[in-house]
């Protein structure tokens, strides 16, 4: 009875994940085509309360805060997907090579993770801004991508030494197959679960540090809408109106905790060791 | 008479601080059947693994090994890889955890056939590697090798698990077999009959057997010779009935008399 009514929740919250991750992927992709106003268009009246034609008021200037959202989930996904992706890339590889490592060049590697996982990941974003002397789209999204890369290399050393002490390891060496080919046909299909809802759960964090570059100036610069950077310029104003605060928090918290609970599902849905009988 | 497939030369095995192994030898002929008996602990696992070159990197080796011709302790990853895909297989004790747990069956015995028609310069295309799966999977009597092909290992019987394992190691066409324990983690009747399949199928294709047990009942219905280790040492080698009848060590005779009893417990006599 309480095993069925903890299945009930389950769904309820992958559900729930799936509905507010979706509902800001679709507001990100439809920004492409169609945005209630054009993002400079200053053609409200300066710090109007949301109403029907501004449905989450204007900002100072006077522009659509509504529009300004949209097009920040379409920022947020773009770089936390290109982040986690670059994170993936660069910690997958010298994650693997740790694991094979001679046993000197694995505790260096791990070492060196742990380090680079101790300085914080926006720090670590804040110097390759600082070395690439700009900052733009590709620059926030190469710069968290390997802030992330560490913590993904961390794990994957991990689960891929937990893969090869397995016997069908052993199993396959004996039949002569060489390394690169149980590294492709058997250790990455067997992390790969593992490895998913942990990439997922570094989507919300590059998200959460996006938004944190942008609040600093180092994020995307406009034309480009970010939700950090709507947060600090409704800094001023926020006694005064607070939606310009409000909403932009909001969407950040829902992606946040949407990818999380997300991940949470995933888990439990693909994790074989969790999986009931 | 030609060399022996096996031959192994005062082996000795350690780690830095004991001694695991010490001072092994004996020898496997071609098509020969030999048996590896001991209790857990006495050796008899990594002397399959030294003679495979997988023996963890904490574990150094000296002595011989020699395995068709080749000499295996100190020799180089690239050729032992090659002489484990041609000359030697394995069959392991827990046919859960030998297997990928995500990759279907027919692909894992899949991965050793290509290898090995490629090496032979064989078509090696789907087709071919698919007719070559099927064939080794009626080889070791897996029931409806199309159901089978697609399935995963949590799916089917421990039994079918042994036999996807052997359809792995025979995909190479081995001239040795090492089997350690292969029963020891099934059922009593599937035990029966994975021992029947391994007997039957190292005489039809003429394949040198290494079997590794704990079990003397178990070693005597598979094996011409035996040899009874203890304590990382050989306490003695002699033709299987001969140490069956007239075991010469005390730790055999001790063997012997308890296998004896447990029978003779199973019958209800005395």
């Amino acid at each position: 009875m309480s095993r069925s009514n903890a299945r009930t929740g389950k769904t309820l919250t992958l559900w729930l994940s799936l509905v507010l991750v979706g509902a800001i992927t679709l507001a990100g992709v439809v920004s492409f085509v169609w945005t209630p106003f054009a993002l400079s268009d200053m053609a409200g009246g300066r710090l109007e309360a949301p109403n029907a034609t501004h449905w989450a008021g204007t900002d100072r200037l006077g522009r659509d805060v509504f529009t300004q959202l949209m097009i920040g989930a379409r920022i947020a996904l773009i770089v936390g997907a290109g982040a986690v992706a670059i994170g993936a890339v660069i910690g997958v590889i010298t994650g693997i090579l740790a694991a094979f490592a001679t046993r000197f060049l694995d505790d260096a590697l791990a070492a060196f993770f742990d380090i680079l996982i101790a300085f914080p990941t926006l720090l670590v974003a804040m110097l390759v801004v600082a070395a690439r002397e700009e900052s733009s789209l590709s620059t926030a999204i190469l710069a968290l991508g390997i802030g992330l890369s560490p913590i993904v290399g961390r794990i994957t050393r991990i689960l891929t030494k937990q893969v090869l002490s397995q016997d069908y390891i052993t199993a396959a060496r004996v039949c002569g197959t060489s390394w690169p080919v149980i590294v492709i046909w058997h250790i990455l299909p067997n992390i790969a679960p593992f490895l998913a809802v942990n990439l997922a759960l570094q989507f919300g964090l590059a998200v959460m540090a996006e938004a944190s570059l942008s609040y600093l100036g180092l994020g995307a610069p406009p034309p480009n809408a970010s939700w950090g950077r709507m947060l600090q310029e409704a800094q001023g104003t926020v006694y005064s109106a607070p939606w310009g605060a409000i909403f932009p928090g909001l969407a950040l918290f829902a992606l946040v905790i949407g990818i999380n609970l997300l991940a949470d599902g995933l888990r439990d849905r693909f994790d074989p060791s969790r999986r009931s009988a | 008479m030609m060399a022996d497939l096996l031959t192994v030369d005062a082996l000795t095995l350690a780690t830095a601080e004991t001694v695991l192994v010490e001072d092994l030898s004996f020898s496997i002929g071609r098509g020969e059947r030999f048996g590896l008996i001991g209790e857990s602990g006495s050796g008899k696992s990594l002397t399959s693994l030294a003679v495979l070159g997988l023996l963890p990197p904490a574990i150094r080796a000296t002595g011989q090994v020699t395995l068709d011709g080749q000499a295996i302790v100190g020799a180089p990853e690239r050729k032992l890889r090659g002489l484990r895909g041609s000359v030697v297989a394995s069959v392991f004790q827990e046919p859960l955890t030998a297997l990928d747990p995500l990759m279907p069956l027919g692909r894992q015995i899949a991965l050793p056939v290509r290898r090995r028609l490629r090496r032979e310069g064989r078509d090696s295309t789907r087709t071919a590697v698919r007719r070559e799966v099927h064939a080794l999977m009626d080889q070791v009597r897996l029931p409806d090798p199309q159901r089978l092909y697609d399935a995963y290992p949590h799916e089917v019987s421990g039994g079918q698990r042994q036999r996807v394992a052997i359809a792995m190691a025979l995909a190479c066409q081995p001239r040795l077999l090492i089997a350690d324990e292969p029963t020891t983690a099934l059922d009593v009747t599937t035990q029966v009959e994975i021992i029947r399949l391994i007997n039957t199928l190292v005489e039809e294709l003429d394949i040198a057997l290494l079997f590794i047990s704990h079990d003397l009942a178990v070693v005597g219905q598979m094996a011409e010779r035996v040899m009874v280790m203890r304590n990382g040492r050989a306490v003695e080698t002699g033709a299987m009935q001969q140490v069956l009848t007239r075991p010469r060590d005390a730790y055999t005779r001790a063997l012997v008399t308890a296998a004896r009893r447990f029978d003779h417990a199973l019958e209800g006599q005395p």
